[in-house]
């Protein structure tokens, strides 16, 4: 894992990194994740920020404290991330790509032909 | 060993004069117990100072300062849970290390020599020399190794690693993590180098000419200087709050 970019604050990179790491399936669930400590020695971070981003994680229901002995990823988390993610797909992530070959002049056909050729 | 008791310090209505010169302005902030909160400022802003203060070195002129609800200030049992380091100073230069480590066990109740021995080895301070033979780099190192392995309940870094270079500082911020883990305890740390230190500090007080300018948790304290999307560096907070050079000496 790469550090940490200065733009964003640490404890919400490490968040959307378990994040990330939960949709793609790298963590599985009821898997343990890496803990504060671990982050804090690893990336030379303050461990309440690691915390943090625990915590963050726990309140949106994707990790659970197990107490003693460390944070797990609760069961449903990857579904419940799919679900919260194709809910702001188009929005978010497609809308943006289509203003942009609006303002480049690309004809939505040649966009469709793209897809179906990648798919 | 005894084991380290975090303690929390308050202080309140700190104003310090050399002469005519306020080091010191009416500062109160409390450090939380357990913390790693940084001590951040411009040259003169008061830090070292103020750190000397907490240390009980200088007497309190007006204000008070408290640790766990006591005055350090000739005070045995309160200034032996509090150790001060700097990038020199501390230690017996004119006789071999074993000497400064004997005193050290002899005033700090969690003095841990294992782990003084230790960090020598990591940081490559030859044991058998005295202080004053030492290079710059290595006598920031052995000022750093005091303060680590005294394990004291409120330990000051005070511009420790000034000398050291880049190798050696990053194996000073390793082995302070990583012991304040293992061994809780409260840390002030000061330094000018806020890229390396910002996020090892949970909390952070922020001096200018003598005042407190910023207290608080330090994502906080940088989320309410940041603009544009983008998270303030301390450095954008520094800027953003020290006065500027061309005004420092208007009163």
């Amino acid at each position: 894992m790469d550090a940490f970019d200065d733009r964003t604050p640490i404890y919400q990179q490490i968040a959307d990194r378990i994040r990330g790491a939960i949709l793609s399936g790298e963590l599985s669930e009821g898997e343990q994740v890496m803990s504060t400590t671990q982050y804090a020695t690893t990336y030379r971070i303050n461990p309440a920020t690691a915390a943090k981003a625990m915590a963050q994680l726990v309140d949106e229901g994707l990790l659970e404290k197990r107490r003693g002995l460390g944070m797990f990823v609760e069961p449903g988390a990857r579904e419940r991330l799919r679900a919260a993610g194709r809910a702001t797909f188009f929005a978010r992530s497609l809308d943006p790509v289509l203003a942009e070959a609006a303002t480049l002049g690309i004809p939505t056909d040649q966009i469709i032909d793209h897809i179906r050729r990648t798919r | 060993m005894t084991t380290t008791t975090p303690a929390g310090l308050e202080i309140r209505g700190l104003t310090h004069s050399f002469g005519s010169t306020t080091a010191l302005d009416d500062v109160t902030v409390a450090v939380r117990p357990g913390t790693v909160t940084g001590l951040v400022g411009r040259n003169g802003a008061g830090k070292t100072t103020l750190a000397a203060l907490v240390a009980a070195l200088r007497p309190v002129q007006a204000g008070a300062i408290l640790l766990d609800g006591a005055p350090p200030w000739e005070d045995p049992e309160v200034t032996s849970r509090i150790c001060l380091v700097r990038d020199k100073g501390g230690v017996v230069e004119d006789e071999r290390i074993r000497v400064t480590f004997e005193f050290a066990a002899m005033l700090r109740p969690g003095w841990d020599a294992d782990y003084a021995h230790a960090l020598l080895d990591r940081f490559e301070v030859p044991f058998r020399k005295k202080p004053q033979q030492l290079s710059t780099g290595k006598r920031s190192a052995l000022s750093a190794i005091l303060g680590l392995a005294s394990r004291s309940d409120l330990t000051i870094f005070d511009e420790v690693y000034l000398g050291m270079d880049a190798v050696a500082r990053r194996m000073f911020y390793d082995e302070l993590i990583a012991d304040w883990i293992a061994h809780p305890r409260t840390i002030i740390l000061s330094s000018h180098l806020l890229d390396e230190v910002e996020d090892l500090m949970e909390d952070v007080v922020i001096l200018d000419r003598g005042r407190v300018v910023a207290a608080g948790e330090t994502d906080a304290v940088r989320a309410r200087h940041s603009r544009d999307g983008a998270v303030a560096s301390l450095t954008d907070v520094l800027v953003s709050l020290s006065t500027p050079s061309t005004d420092r000496s208007t009163p």
